[in-house]
């Protein structure tokens, strides 16, 4: 099997042949010339087995003992085995990278994997979504494996396993913002709070003459004022002060949990951080890499004998699939869009002002600064904003977008609507969630009980009522005590409580 | 590979949950319909870790000119628990010791073990001729060195060893009588016209899993198939499980024909015997049931480890055959008899005829 390589963390997978080691040293050196800029990147090649093994840990080599792993890989040897499914690369954001490709793919095809990969790297390095993930995450992950096998030890394999089994169940519940928002708290504020409380007495304006009194500081204003401080007081004393996001880090402050618990809970919450910018960007990302391999490849690296397979096996990752879409090819055709018009110079007033369809088609002013932009765009944007900022109706019309609908009456998928606003709105919907609804916790001594009061900020998508149940179960069962969630069903403002034993539901009224 | 124990956890896990649900498994015939060559595969719901989650997203975006097939549905759709079925494979031993365990069957205990005896070859010996890819090499380098010292040209110095023909020694198997447990399944069972579809689908369900136990034990399961009417015959198991006939029920015929097979190809002193019989416990006469009852005693019982009679309830039956049985052998705990009146008893069926272990 694989030789492994002794390190602190076991490796698969071996080293290039030397002809493609020559094929990357000439990739390596191509990418650099367009002004891609990578981390160093270690190719490995494994066999499928090895590969959907890596891949079931989620590109790691070492994680954590999981029975979710194994039915991952599981999952994954069945798909390939059928022939359902392949894996073509993996890559790991780390410094310095690994990828690894698999040892039965054409050599054409390793090449293509070879420049995918570069894209991929110089996006983890350069766009600013990852700039807080760690880049030793590879150590990272095995001293968590280290740590939860001591643990493992200590408390007994299946109580830690059921343990995580609760965390993962909440481990979408972080706020993927949190990492570049600096909060800082105004400790002299607090200060003055505090004492105001203790004082008891009310803000007044300053009245040097006391006849005056009555007139800067109406009973009306007193009265205000008195209130403003009640409720800033009354905020002081909310548990949390403001909604958090970070459902995560409010249990690991205030739950009640077990030394060994607490630990768990923070390295699944540091693996969830990890992971959380790659789906903030899969669009971009895989868009960005994919540009940037069908352009390597076609101007340079092809040979004749090879353009039939590339442009096949190119194609079968640009394929729409019906019942999905392709981030790989909105990704890239976005990428190709914004390179054309910047350097056709189609943006600024003129442009935006322009109403004519023919001038428009016809608008080239030879700026010339479409790589530039495509350089700038990979370094700032993330998928809402790059949606955002740049799926233009042009661009939705020349891709034939539409948005779907499902037919309750046929029981099938039909096409709703192809109005670019409703793509976009649609588009931007899907991409914000990610299927996550946001859910904050807005206090910790719900009822004056001790409970755990939960608000989904509803977006118009209904929770699957099932699934929400058993993570509300989950829930009480890290809190101790019961857990509410406010949410919407059907329109209806409701309550959700779990108890620890059932779940009970119950209308409520929209107050604040 | 480091995978694999975590794929062992999870295969735990699958067996859990497939012996928690394993009287639904048992009273379904998914199971016996999927067996492959040695495996089983049990489609289950997919298990997976519950997440906060949107319900059905009834919308989506789609690409491409409207043509053709397929919708386009949002890239949450299909996440909702249940819609991914999982197949797990299992072996037909995996499963019987999942039953076993459930059941909390005993093991049987062979009998007559020392008598059976099996030939099996066996690599141990050494030749002086065979093919080269069995030449013992250690053999043949001492022989060639005591050659050489024997014909004084062995040189200390420089002690290079070449080999000649008559050095060569192959490794060679000589054959090894082993004793070994043997048994044979009799499986009867009764096609009359009384006998519906879904009593034989139960027959089936129940011979499955009665096979999978009993070979669980032996390394030598013969299984014979006996179905009759007025008349018995022995067929193959896929006839045994399909005929339908007519006509009236003489149950004597096959414990006749039983004997008969038992008498010629398996020496009782070498087998393990287990004959089952199915029937809807209708019977054409009293004196044939005497006839039976006769047969039993004398030879059908005292030969076998245990004589199993299980009663499929059926719309026409009488169901007078196993009052007759239980009334008359009381003391005999040899026999086993069980009423399967619906598919969901088979599992406690099951449970009533392997209880004994023997």
């Amino acid at each position: 099997m694989a030789n492994f390589v002794s390190s602190r963390f076991l490796r698969d997978g071996r080293e290039l042949p030397s002809a493609l080691e020559e094929a990357r040293v000439g990739i390596e050196a191509l990418a650099r010339s367009y002004g891609l800029d990578f981390f160093d990147t270690i190719f490995q090649m494994c066999t499928y087995e090895e590969i959907n093994m890596i891949a079931a840990y989620g590109g790691f080599p070492t994680r954590y003992p999981h029975w979710r792993f194994g039915m991952e890989y599981l999952q994954m040897q069945k798909s390939y085995e059928y022939g359902l499914s392949k894996i073509y690369e993996m890559v790991i954001n780390t410094d310095p990278s690994y990828a690894y490709l698999m040892d039965c793919n054409l050599p054409v095809d390793q090449k293509l994997v070879m420049a995918h990969v570069y894209g991929h790297v110089d996006f983890f390095k350069n766009n600013l979504w990852f700039q807080h993930t760690n880049r030793r995450m590879l150590d990272q992950m095995a001293n968590h494996a280290t740590v939860i096998r001591r643990i493992q030890e200590r408390h007994g394999e299946t109580e830690v396993e059921r343990f995580i089994d609760l965390c993962l169940s909440i481990d979408n519940l972080i706020d993927p913002h949190a990492p570049h928002i600096k909060r800082t708290r105004d400790p002299l504020a607090e200060e003055d709070l505090e004492a105001a409380q203790l004082d008891g007495s009310i803000p007044k304006l300053r009245s040097d003459r006391r006849y005056m009194d009555k007139f800067i500081n109406p009973p009306e204003f007193l009265e205000s004022q008195r209130q403003k401080k009640a409720d800033e007081v009354q905020k002081q004393q909310n548990f949390p002060n403001e909604p958090t996001r970070d459902v995560l880090a409010f249990l690991i402050d205030h739950a009640p949990l077990q030394r060994w618990q607490r630990t768990v809970l923070e390295i699944l919450r540091d693996e969830a951080y990890y992971f959380a910018p790659q789906g903030q960007t899969k669009i971009m990302n895989e868009g960005w890499a994919s540009f940037w391999h069908t352009r390597l490849m076609t101007r340079h690296i092809l040979t004749d004998a090879e353009v039939i397979d590339f442009a096949d096996h190119n194609a079968g990752t640009m394929a729409m699939q019906p019942g999905r879409l392709n981030p790989y090819k909105l990704g890239v055709e976005l990428w190709r869009h914004i390179e054309d018009r910047w350097n056709k110079g189609q943006f600024g007033k003129a442009w935006l002002d322009c109403d004519d369809p023919r001038a428009r088609a016809a608008w080239n002013t030879d700026a010339g600064l479409g790589n530039e932009r495509i350089f700038q765009v990979r370094r700032t944007h993330n998928d809402v904003s790059f949606i955002d900022e740049f799926l233009t109706q042009d661009f939705c019309e020349a891709q034939g977008f539409f948005t779907t609908t499902f037919d309750e009456r046929s029981g099938r998928w039909v096409m709703d609507s192809t109005e670019f606003g409703a793509i976009k709105k649609q588009l931007l919907d899907m991409l914000a969630t990610k299927g996550t609804p946001r859910v904050y916790v807005t206090d910790g001594n719900a009822m004056n009980r001790g409970e755990l009061l939960l608000e989904h900020a509803y977006e118009g998508l209904d929770l699957q009522l099932e699934w929400a149940s058993q993570v509300l179960g989950n829930l009480s069962a890290l809190w101790q005590r019961p857990v509410h969630l406010h949410t919407q069903l059907e329109g209806k403002p409701i309550a959700l409580v779990h108890d620890g034993s059932e779940l009970t539901k119950s209308p409520r009224e929209e107050a604040s | 590979m480091r995978i694999d124990r975590d794929l062992g956890r999870f295969r735990d896990i699958v067996r859990g949950k497939v012996r928690r649900d394993l009287r639904k498994h048992m009273s379904s015939n998914e199971l016996v319909g999927k067996q492959g060559k040695k495996l089983v595969s049990i489609p289950l719901p997919q298990i997976g870790i519950p997440r906060l989650r949107y319900g059905d997203n009834k919308k989506g975006v789609g690409q491409g000119d409207g043509q053709g097939e397929g919708p386009g549905q949002g890239q949450e759709a299909g996440d909702a628990p249940g819609e991914h079925l999982l197949e797990v494979e299992f072996t037909v031993q995996e499963l019987a010791e999942i039953m076993g365990e459930e059941l909390e069957l005993p093991r049987i205990e062979p009998k007559g073990e020392s008598q059976a005896q099996t030939t099996k070859n066996i690599y141990k010996g050494i030749a002086k001729t065979g093919p080269e890819s069995l030449r013992h090499f250690k053999r043949t380098y001492r022989q060639a060195l005591r050659r050489t010292i024997a014909s004084g040209t062995f040189n200390p110095e420089r002690p290079v060893i070449v080999p000649i023909k008559e050095d060569k020694r192959y490794r060679t198997f000589v054959p090894e009588t082993r004793p070994r447990s043997a048994a044979v399944i009799l499986y009867m069972m009764d096609v009359s016209g009384s006998m519906g579809q879904e009593q034989k689908e139960i027959v089936r369900a129940q011979a499955f899993w009665l096979d999978a136990w009993i070979r669980l034990h032996y390394e030598d399961v013969e299984t014979r198939f006996i179905i009759h009417d007025a008349a018995a015959r022995e067929v193959d198991r896929d006839t045994f499980f399909r005929t339908r006939e007519s006509g009236g029920t003489l149950i004597s015929s096959a414990y006749k024909l039983a004997i008969e097979i038992l008498e010629k190809e398996y020496p009782r002193e070498a087998w393990n015997i287990y004959p089952f019989h199915f029937s809807d416990g209708d019977n054409w006469s009293k004196s044939d049931t005497q006839l039976c009852i006769q047969l039993l005693r004398d030879k059908l019982i005292p030969w076998s480890n245990q004589f199993s009679y299980a009663q499929v309830d059926s719309q026409y039956g009488s169901g007078q055959f196993i009052k007759d049985l239980e009334g008359t052998f009381v003391e005999e705990d040899k026999v086993v008899t069980s009423r399967v009146p619906s598919r969901d008893a088979i599992m406690d069926s099951i449970k009533t005829l392997l209880a004994a272990g023997r």
